[in-house]
């Protein structure tokens, strides 16, 4: 297990230098994004007003306030299951050229594939764990979207965010696939002994 | 009303306000005590990271005065009203209402609240029968204690329910909730809490297994026979190997937690509700006369 830091947006080159498994620290930018804001990209067919190239999502929907300026600051920010969006994983990559996603709990099978063709990762967080990761966002640059509050398409600033681990790489390996496999080898023996 | 209701109106939802964020920032000592126990016993390399950010957030939410997760969940209460208690139900719920409205706009707290079709954000937290409140009614009694639990989505999302029949047995009941554990992976936050519901109706075992995970993390069924089996299925559980955050380890769960109910002789029901490791909950104790005593323990 190799350890990486890595700045965002991203090249190709970076993320196939990713293993499942490895741990990752992120400095850069990334952008929030959920359901909703998925739906209304893939579904509803808005073209998503800033650039994905290179980008890491992560799925979240912040606790936020509003200042007089019009911007936002981070009161909690934190991260949601990521399994309910997988579907948006091919498209993500071959259409809008994003690298990484980032969220808890992995994502199916299904996503392995994309992510092997277009070059991209699962990064996996520690879900729950909002205190800790908000004191990591610098600032939010930018919000669009605002009527979907929370689930709009926001901008942060990190430093240090982190730990993530490499979940899903681009070369195949998922990490959430051997652990489910293992774990349902175990199950079969426990079941039997009942 | 009288101006005595409305005293202790306002005290009900003085205490929702206070508890759904407190709630939500100071997590129970028995859970923080499970969590470092759980980090003691962890012995995979991710495993070991994962409860230690997890133990290390739980700090930083206290030294910024934040929240602990920012899934500030749905707001479900769980009331025991005592039959001589000056403030009718209906008021109650009202003053819950008013109470969850009020931290979520103060704080300010995600709204999480939307129209389940149309999917539009209803903006406070409150909508169409949210927050869920359940009753429970004590009879020889004056005061009202509240609980607030706070459902974060990935782990409710993780709500299983199976009829089976009598003669799959306790058996069947083992098996549901293991398969279910382990077919949920890292998608509810494990480690945490395996509530289960077995017996009753559909509707009251799904009810019953959302009561088992608000309960202190660790306490036993009073039946000995079902206190049994928590004890058993929180052992088979842990053999599964899904792990802190679903990365392969030891503790794949805190505690399962059962609550039964006697049944119809054709019927054998089993729910299961997963509660994630932040287990926020926080209970008011309030008094006939609205004085109100907070409890992070109960």
């Amino acid at each position: 297990m190799a350890e990486h830091r890595l700045t965002f947006p991203a090249s190709e080159e970076d993320i196939r230098k990713l293993r499942a498994g490895d741990l990752v620290t992120v400095d850069g930018h990334i952008v929030g994004i959920r359901d909703r804001t998925q739906i209304r990209i893939f579904d509803q067919g808005h073209e998503p007003p800033m650039d994905l190239a290179g980008a890491f999502l992560l799925h979240t929907a912040p606790n936020v306030r509003k200042r007089d300026d019009g911007g936002y600051d981070p009161l909690c920010i934190g991260t949601t299951t990521s399994a309910r969006m997988v579907r948006f994983t091919e498209p993500l990559g071959r259409d809008y050229g994003v690298r990484a996603i980032c969220g808890k709990g992995g994502l199916p099978d299904e996503a392995i594939e994309p992510m092997r063709a277009h070059g991209m990762v699962y990064f996996a967080i520690v879900g729950g764990a909002a205190a800790l990761e908000t004191t990591q966002i610098e600032e939010i640059e930018a919000v669009y979207w605002e009527e979907l509050m929370p689930e709009c398409l926001w901008l942060f600033r990190v430093k240090d965010f982190g730990p993530l681990w490499v979940g899903i790489d681009s070369h195949g390996n998922s990490l959430f696939h051997d652990v489910n496999e293992e774990a349902n080898k175990r199950l079969e023996k426990i079941l039997a002994g009942l | 009303m009288s101006t005595v209701e409305t005293d202790i109106q306002q005290a009900v939802e003085d205490a929702a306000a206070h508890l759904y964020v407190w709630a939500l920032k100071d997590i129970p000592q028995d859970l923080r005590d499970a969590l470092a126990d759980a980090s003691e016993r962890e012995t995979s390399v991710p495993g070991q990271r994962v409860l230690q950010t997890i133990l290390k957030n739980v700090q930083v939410a206290e030294r910024e005065n934040n929240l602990v997760c920012q899934d500030t969940g749905i707001a479900v209460y769980y009331c025991k009203v005592g039959e001589h208690f000056p403030l009718h139900p209906a008021r109650i719920y009202q003053a819950l209402y008013d109470g969850t409205m009020r931290a979520t706009l103060d704080h300010p707290l995600r709204s999480n609240t939307v129209h389940t079709l149309t999917r539009e954000n209803t903006g406070p937290n409150v909508g169409y029968r949210v927050p869920i409140v359940h009753w429970d009614f004590v009879p020889d009694w004056d005061g009202l204690d509240v609980k607030c639990v706070p459902k974060g989505s990935g782990s409710e999302n993780m709500s299983f329910l199976k009829m089976c029949v009598p003669a799959d047995g306790v058996k069947g009941i083992k098996q549901f909730v293991l398969e279910s554990i382990v077919g949920a992976g890292g998608k509810p936050c494990p480690p945490g809490i395996v509530g289960v519901g077995i017996g009753g109706s559909a509707d009251y075992a799904l009810h019953l297994a959302k009561e088992a995970i608000a309960r202190p993390v660790g306490t036993r069924n009073e039946d000995p026979l079902v206190a049994q089996l928590e004890e058993e299925l929180t052992g088979l559980l842990n053999e599964t190997g899904i792990g802190p955050m679903g990365l392969g380890g030891d503790v794949t769960v805190l505690m399962c937690h059962i609550e039964h109910a006697d049944t119809h002789m054709t019927l054998n029901p089993v729910a299961v509700n997963y509660q994630c490791w932040a287990a926020r909950r926080a209970t008011a104790h309030i008094d006939a006369d609205g004085s109100t005593d907070f409890d992070r323990e109960a």
